[in-house]
């Protein structure tokens, strides 16, 4: 797990080659309880770094995902259409939302890092 | 369906019945209303008579009154008890307003008569725009609103009209973070982005933000006075001031009009614009969400923007301008909002209210709706949590401090207050206090009844600071239902009945 | 005061609880330049009986549609209502309720909005509905919002046959957005040809079905046309009683169905509240405006209602949401409910059967009249004819001899002069022949 890199807003990415995988961490599935729905972008539109990628609607809560980095949608998980929960349940898991092939892959370096990132929702508490 | 309760055969108990759906107890063939044969004619429908299925039940008269009797007994009213809903104004619906509201001569007229055929309904609708104009100190209301939100659409649409006509267009309204969601919604739906603006730590928004976030693209600051923490904005005069000075508008969200009717005019305050839920603050009932009415009164400034259609007099009595090119020189309407003249129904309900109290017994509703507030704020001081020192205006805040490591939060104690017969207050909002309390008992409460519902907060609060937390993860359990997965619910919605839903099932 | 129920020991014992001398400390962070208490140049309170007074004085000055004979629609048609509706809507726990955001304490409330909505989605041939919105006008126009969202396209093209009321609603919604509303003119001969208006940026037809003029036409190929350029196929409806005779909308490949619903269950009120109806196909859910009401379980598994997919909402998406709407019109959507009940789906059939009978003996009298053209072939319960005269004096001077004969095109459409000699006329099952007979009559008489 330690490839994962995290943004400040509760997204987290993982390269393999020149393709990312991007999802919600698992402090952030925590923070919206029951996940009920989520929008997924269509395969092929482009999407810039903090721009809005996805959402995800709990009961009580409906969220954007932005896009960690800059790149395009060559997948996305379908799974979630049937089966919401899964981000609940396997956050960085088979709960990912979709996959991005970047634009720039060094833009990954200005993300936390799971240590980083564990640190910094501790101070949001 | 699910019709077996506990211990009893029927699935009833006692007065608490099981009751199917329409369309369990229908029947074809069946019919609650007998109609004669239609004349004999050859038809005109150029081949498009249905073909496809229609699936209503079939009911006889004393099957359908049956039916939603036993469905009226599943809610909660004002009618039954206490509904401190905050920000709402669940005060009592006099019946003289239902009554006066059917009779013929409002409630069979056509909108489209001749106007010589309805001079009495212009009438009313000119005698409640007086009303409300002096209510407020305001020189123009526009009518046509169906509630709220609508009335919010009109506000921010006439402020941009006003606006673009001086070819000064701006783009960005403020809002403070403790605001209702309808007004960034309809912020966007005006084409406006959205800015927030922060409260201080008295709960009043922070003058210094503000003059911060308003600048020469500001178009408009909504702000709800009393605003939603049931505070009175008391630097308003200095907001109003520095919105001015940046040439923009006062939007003024009038749901909490309740607090000041009959004692302090919006208009004095400085506000342009603010719409008035008839359905709040003069009663018109709330009918389990709707029909409301929210007319907007507008500034001299913004009252040429107001939109079709409204009434004018002239030498031949009452008639309505319907149309923007009917519009006198100098007036642009920003155009319609609604099918038809507004509710009318509800004009007849809130003037009634109005008539009834007189401009004397209005400040005593409001002085009463605030008296009330501040007793419960009193009594509840040393057992709740409170955000924000009082005075409090007609509704008050607590937060959930006072739960604190009790492991009961703001819904099970909502919940443990429908146990005690009570509706709950409004709950998490505002959203700038945690696990918001929002309690608005308004003037239609008596002591004794306030005295019972302070004590058994009091007791619920004893309890759960007590440690003894299971009653309230529990409740209700006495409701005709206990909790609903609301998330089974929202993952796979079923918004209607099927015969496939519950195979088997049905009649 | 009657409503108040504090004495002045009350007050007194409250204000002492509280540690203040009166109301007005309460009221101290008014400041102190704002005028409090102002008089006002309005009456004092009044008894009961002081105001039923008055507003009676008021009612009686109005024609009331049932105390004449009748025939005017144009999006709003009289009906009788069965005296059971209104009953069953003033009992107080329905009356007197909020919005049921505690589901629990108002399962009557959401089991009749469940009800209500799969009326309303049969009713059209739809696959789900919301729980109403404010009236057929307003419901058009989030009709062609949802229609831009869904699409993600920004040209909306509204027939000539939509209600000019619904048109400048849906204008007026979509003044500040990026978009542009193409209104085609007014033809009331179904000479309309809006499938050359769909282009490949457009978002939605908004087509009326019976249109304005009263007129019924098959939308089959208009729905093909949108959808072969992936628009949607918005239609509204203004008078819901026909869809007891005539094939729903949703059978024609309409997208979304908007609606006026107040003919079922409420009264005329002289244009409000009203009832909008708004139903759509199941995999626009998300984007669908307005409450909604859903079926699930409690915690011991008994069947029960909530409000559902509230994320879409304004009070959680804020500026994002799919609609400001809020309040809504709950209580007109209990009477439909009631009375479509009543009705059953063979008494809405009879109800229509009788509608559309009327009127058509009613085109036949008029269309004996010298000078008088009917020029509607195809209809439901209302129909266009011309007059050798423009109408609007004709209608004041039916009026002034007691009958409400009809709205003149002029009076909704002042900015098309070839319409001063239209009149729209409508009849229902509350017109007898004795009423038509009148009508025809005077009418003869007024056009000498």
């Amino acid at each position: 797990m330690s490839a994962l890199r995290f943004t400040k807003d509760h997204e987290w990415i993982r390269l393999d080659g020149s393709v990312a995988t991007v999802g919600i961490s698992d402090y952030a599935q925590e923070q919206l309880g029951d996940v009920v729905f989520v929008e997924l972008p269509e395969i092929g539109r482009k999407v810039t770094a903090g721009g809005e990628a996805a959402v995800v609607e709990s009961v009580k809560a409906a969220s954007e995902v932005y896009a960690p980095v800059d790149g395009e949608v060559v997948a996305v998980n379908d799974k979630l259409g049937d089966d919401p929960a899964l981000v609940n349940r396997a956050p960085t898991g088979e709960g990912w939302f979709m996959k991005l092939a970047l634009a720039d892959p060094k833009q990954l370096d200005g993300l936390m890092d799971e240590a980083a990132y564990l640190n910094y929702i501790a101070g949001l508490a | 369906m699910t019709a077996t309760g506990p211990g009893t055969t029927s699935g009833h108990r006692g007065l608490l019945f099981e009751e199917p759906l329409i369309f369990e107890s229908g029947t074809e063939g069946r019919s609650g209303v007998d109609l004669p044969d239609p004349p004999a004619v050859a038809d005109r429908l150029g081949g498009l008579r249905r073909r496809t299925a229609l699936g209503w039940p079939g009911l006889s008269e004393p099957q359908v009154i049956r039916h939603f009797t036993r469905l009226s007994q599943k809610n909660y009213a004002i009618d039954a008890g206490l509904y401190p809903l905050g920000s709402c104004t669940m005060k009592h619906n006099p019946r003289l307003n239902e009554k006066l509201a059917r009779l013929p001569g409002f409630a069979d007229i056509h909108p489209l008569q001749p106007v010589s055929t309805v001079q009495g309904a212009l009438a009313l609708i000119d005698t409640l725009a007086r009303w409300l104009k002096a209510l407020t100190n305001m020189p123009a209301v526009a009518m046509s609103p169906a509630a709220g939100a609508h009335g919010e659409l009109c506000g921010l649409m006439a402020i941009r009209a006003a606006q673009d006509a001086r070819a000064a267009p701006r783009r960005k309204v403020l809002v403070p973070d403790s605001a209702h969601g309808t007004n960034p919604a309809t912020a966007a739906m005006c084409g406006y982005t959205v800015e927030a603006v922060p409260l201080n730590a008295r709960g009043r928004v922070d003058l210094a933000a503000l003059r911060r976030a308003l600048d020469g693209d500001t178009a408009a600051f909504m702000l709800t006075n009393p605003n939603t923490c049931g505070l009175f904005e008391d630097e308003i005069l200095e907001q109003a001031a520095a919105i001015h000075d940046a040439g923009a508008f006062f939007y003024c969200d009038g749901a909490n009009f309740n607090a000041l009717v009959g004692r302090v005019r919006p208009g004095d305050l400085g506000i342009d614009c603010m719409h008035i839920n008839l359905h709040k603050t003069f009663s018109t009932p709330h009918g389990g969400g709707g029909p409301g009415s929210g007319p907007v009164t507008l500034s001299a400034a913004l009252a040429p923007f107001a939109p079709v259609p409204y009434v004018v007099h002239d030498a031949n009595g009452f008639r309505l301008v319907e149309t923007a090119g009917d519009a006198a020189a100098g007036l642009a309407p920003l155009g319609r909002l609604k099918g038809f003249h507004g509710q009318m129904g509800m004009f007849v309900r809130a003037l009634a209210f109005m008539m009834s109290h007189g401009a004397d017994g209005l400040l005593q509703a409001s002085s009463d709706a605030v008296l009330n507030a501040n007793y419960v704020l009193a009594r509840l001081a040393d057992r709740m949590s409170l955000p924000y020192d009082g005075p409090c205006m007609h509704e008050v805040l607590f937060d959930d401090a006072f739960l604190k490591d009790t492991g009961v939060t703001t819904l099970d104690f909502a919940k443990a207050m429908i146990d005690e017969g009570f509706h709950p207050m409004t709950m998490y909002f505002p959203l700038v206090v945690h696990g918001a309390f929002l309690i608005e008992p308004t003037e239609s409460e008596s002591k004794e009844g306030l005295d019972v519902f302070v004590a058994t907060m009091r007791s619920l609060a004893e309890r759960a600071r007590s440690g003894d937390a299971a009653p309230f993860l529990a409740a209700p359990q006495f409701a005709p239902r206990r909790r609903l997965d609301e998330t089974r619910a929202a993952r796979q919605p079923v918004l209607r009945w099927r015969r496939s839903n519950h195979p088997g099932e049905a009649a | 005061m009657r409503y108040l129920p504090h004495t002045p020991a009350d007050r007194r014992a409250m204000l002492a609880a509280i540690g203040v001398p009166s109301v007005d400390s309460l009221y101290r962070d008014v400041p102190a330049s704002v005028p409090q208490k102002p008089r006002f140049d309005l009456p004092d309170h009044q008894s009961e009986l002081a105001v039923e007074r008055a507003l009676t004085a008021l009612a009686e000055k109005n024609v009331a549609a049932g105390a004449v004979p009748s025939f005017l629609g144009a999006g709003a048609y009289r009906h009788h209502v069965p005296a059971a509706v209104d009953h069953l809507i003033q009992r107080g726990e329905f009356l007197t309720s909020y919005t049921p955001y505690q589901p629990e304490v108002s399962q009557g409330t959401l089991q009749y909005l469940y009800e209500f909505q799969t009326l309303v989605a049969d009713l059209f041939g739809m696959e789900i509905a919301n729980a109403s919105m404010y009236d057929g006008a307003t419901a058009t126009a989030e009709a062609a919002l949802m229609a831009r969202r869904v699409t993600r396209r920004n040209r909306i093209v509204l027939s000539g046959g939509l209600h000019p009321q619904y048109r400048d609603v849906t204008t007026t919604s979509f003044k500040h957005l990026e978009a542009s509303v193409v209104a085609l003119p007014p033809d009331p001969s179904g000479g309309e040809r809006a499938v050359d208006a769909i282009d490949g940026e457009t978002a939605c037809v908004v087509v009326q079905y019976p249109d304005m003029f009263g007129r019924i036409a098959d939308l089959t190929a208009l729905a093909s046309a949108c959808h072969a350029k992936g628009a949607l196929l918005v239609v509204a409806v203004s008078e819901v009683v026909a869809l007891g005779l005539i094939e729903p909308p949703g059978a024609m490949g309409a997208d979304i169905v908007a609606a006026e619903g107040r003919s079922l269950g409420n009264a005329l009120n002289f244009g409000g509240p009203y009832l909008g109806l708004f139903a759509t196909r199941e995999r626009f859910v998300r984007q669908m405006p307005g409450r909604v009401v859903g079926e699930t379980v409690d915690v011991d598994g008994r069947r029960g209602w909530v409000l559902t997919l509230s994320t879409r909402e304004q009070h959680i998406r804020r500026e994002k949401a799919t609609s400001n709407i809020c309040t809504n019109s709950g209580l007109c959507a209990l009477a439909f409910t009631i009375h479509a009940a009543l009705l059953g789906a063979d008494g809405l059939a009879r109800l229509a059967a009788l509608n559309h009978a009327h009127a058509v003996r009613l085109a036949e009298r008029l269309a004996r009249i010298a000078g008088v053209r009917v020029v509607t072939e195809a209809f439901f319960n209302e129909f266009t004819v011309v007059l050798p005269k423009p109408a609007v004096p004709v209608v004041e001077a039916l009026a002034a001899r007691g009958v409400l004969g009809g709205v003149p095109l002029a009076r909704l459409y002042p900015e098309v002069p070839s319409f001063a000699d239209r009149l729209l006329v409508a009849a229902t099952e509350t017109n007898t022949e004795a009423d038509m007979d009148r009508f025809a009559a005077l009418l003869a008489e007024v056009l000498q």
